[in-house]
């Protein structure tokens, strides 16, 4: 259909950074309406469950909103406050979501659906959700304000906190799985048992401290002791306006569908379906497998990524925000004792081939 | 010891917090309260108070008698009055006025007018362009209570029992 275009020498000259850009726009674009759609499901699921009813009038319920926040906030006005230092500034937004929008790169969405399948994907989606650290303390630096300075000082503590016990709960799928590569991982929790294959069995502990903690590296409630409405205005983004706070929303919601897409990934099997190899549903001789053979592993995929994103949401409406010492408590007193001890539980699992995970059956 | 462990289940299974999730669930499916406002209004009370009006006697007399009680009583000091006696020997206003950016729709002038000339109506959705139109005078206000004497007269009367 293209051929007029990928015959030419030019094409032929640039063709991987041609069709890398075009694989990373159909990542991008798609991402970014999902984040949009996730600030509109955001109000809508927390005005339901406050018994409101959230947007509705710019569009059919509401459905226009995030368009009409969009276009209001790239229209207004970025403010540089005085004494700030105005690259470090304006670089601080791009650093957070550059590394929330990187580690896209290597997260499969179907057994050959992935922009670049490496290796130590792990160590990757680990080195580069890091740097989104810089992104915020450097905000919270060059804002000039003391505001600003606290929320980032609080807002970097508990990421680092928090990515401690995050790294050994990935620590122990890469045990299980025995590989740092996602789609090997994923394909590590394939079996005949459908959903009870998945490592969330076995590493229960560390799914939920692997969920908590992406809760809390997001900076969502209960954990938005970084945000804190009632305590200190916004935190380390206070001083930002216009496209620059944007740019800091985008990667929020960016790193909360980041962390859902790796749960995902890491416990709930990814792309395969609950039903992989359930021929006898329930023992009343339903063919499941055949019944649902047809849906593409990527809708499990969404479904599995939208099933975090409402717990997100329904977090943020149920729970008062923590104490920052609790937070930290939480952290390190509790959710990295927790997870040392599961890796050795991990150990001796994989080491006596506990079935259905390990050994000759999975 | 048996409360320590009893409390340290708890804590592991996070079953407050369930029990926190499973009411916020429950909130998700429950009818909603919001009103569609514009479109929608909530019924209002015949003791609403509201923009305030001066009326008339059926036979087109303005009550007020430049008493000056509801001056008197305005614990915000929004009212002016100014009188002066008429032709016919009876005492009447010459200058009416209500500050309502001072207002605090107490409703004590409602109360305190021995002739129920100065009511405050239940109309709540009003708005003024400019400095100054929310400084109502006697011919504003008098025009109010001509406009909407019906729904007055009718909330007096639905109220006048309870009175």
């Amino acid at each position: 259909m293209f051929d007029f275009i990928t015959e030419t020498a030019l094409f032929k000259e640039y063709e991987v950074y041609i069709m890398t850009t075009i694989y990373v726009l159909v990542i991008m674009i798609p991402l970014f309406v999902a984040v949009a759609y996730t600030t509109w499901l955001e109000r809508k699921v927390i005005g339901a469950m406050q018994v409101r009813i959230g947007p509705r009038n710019v569009g059919f319920r509401g459905l226009l909103q995030p368009w009409a926040d969009m276009f209001k906030l790239i229209f207004k006005e970025i403010i540089l406050p005085s004494g700030a230092n105005k690259v470090l500034f304006v670089i601080a937004p791009v650093i957070t979501l550059a590394s929330a929008v990187a580690a896209w790169a290597v997260i499969p969405f179907d057994a050959e659906k992935v922009l670049s399948k490496v290796n130590a994907g792990l160590l990757y989606v680990l080195a580069v959700t890091s740097v989104g650290v810089y992104g915020v303390i450097i905000a919270g630096w060059a804002s000039n304000s003391k505001y600003a300075l606290l929320g980032a000082m609080r807002s970097a503590a508990q990421i680092v906190a928090y990515e401690i016990a995050m790294g050994f709960a990935l620590v122990g799928v890469l045990m299980a799985a025995g590989s740092m590569n996602l789609g090997e991982i994923v394909l590590a929790q394939k079996g005949t048992n459908g959903l009870l294959d998945w490592y969330w069995l076995p590493l229960l502990p560390l799914f939920l401290v692997y969920f908590i903690s992406g809760v809390a590296e997001t900076n969502r409630a209960p954990f938005d002791v970084a945000e804190g409405e009632s305590e200190i205005v916004a935190g380390f983004h206070v001083e930002y306006s216009g496209m620059t706070f944007a740019v800091f929303f985008l990667a929020e919601y960016a790193n909360m569908i980041l962390i859902s897409a790796l749960a995902s990934i890491m416990f709930l099997g990814g792309w395969l379906s609950p039903f992989e190899g359930v021929h006898n549903f329930l023992w009343l001789g339903i063919d499941m497998h055949a019944l649902t053979a047809w849906v593409p592993g990527m809708a499990w995929f969404f479904a599995k990524i939208f099933i975090f994103i409402f717990l997100y949401l329904w977090f943020r409406a149920t729970f008062p925000r923590y104490r920052y010492d609790q937070i930290m408590r939480l952290g390190w007193k509790v959710f990295i004792p927790i997870t040392i001890v599961w890796i050795l539980v991990v150990g001796f699992m994989v080491l006596g081939e506990v079935s259905p995970w390990w050994g000759a059956t999975a | 010891m048996m409360q320590g462990l009893k409390q340290f289940f708890k804590s592991l299974f996070m079953l407050e917090l369930m029990k926190g999730l499973s009411i916020t669930g429950k909130h998700l499916f429950a009818r909603k309260f919001t009103l569609y406002y514009p479109e929608e209004k909530a019924p209002i009370s015949p003791r609403f108070r509201g923009l305030h009006a001066l009326r008339r006697y059926p036979n087109g007399e303005e009550r007020c008698i430049a008493c000056k009680l509801c001056e008197a009583v305005c614990p915000a000091l929004a009212i002016t009055i100014e009188s002066e006696q008429r032709d016919d020997g009876t005492r009447r206003t010459t200058r009416y006025d209500i500050d309502l950016t001072k207002c605090i729709f107490c409703g004590f002038c409602e109360e305190s007018c021995p002739v129920d000339s100065i009511v405050e109506t239940g109309i709540y959705e009003y708005h003024g362009e400019e400095h100054g139109d929310l400084y109502m005078t006697k011919e504003k206000l008098l025009e109010i209570g001509d406009k909407y004497e019906k729904d007055i007269a009718a909330a007096r009367a639905a109220d006048a029992s309870y009175r």
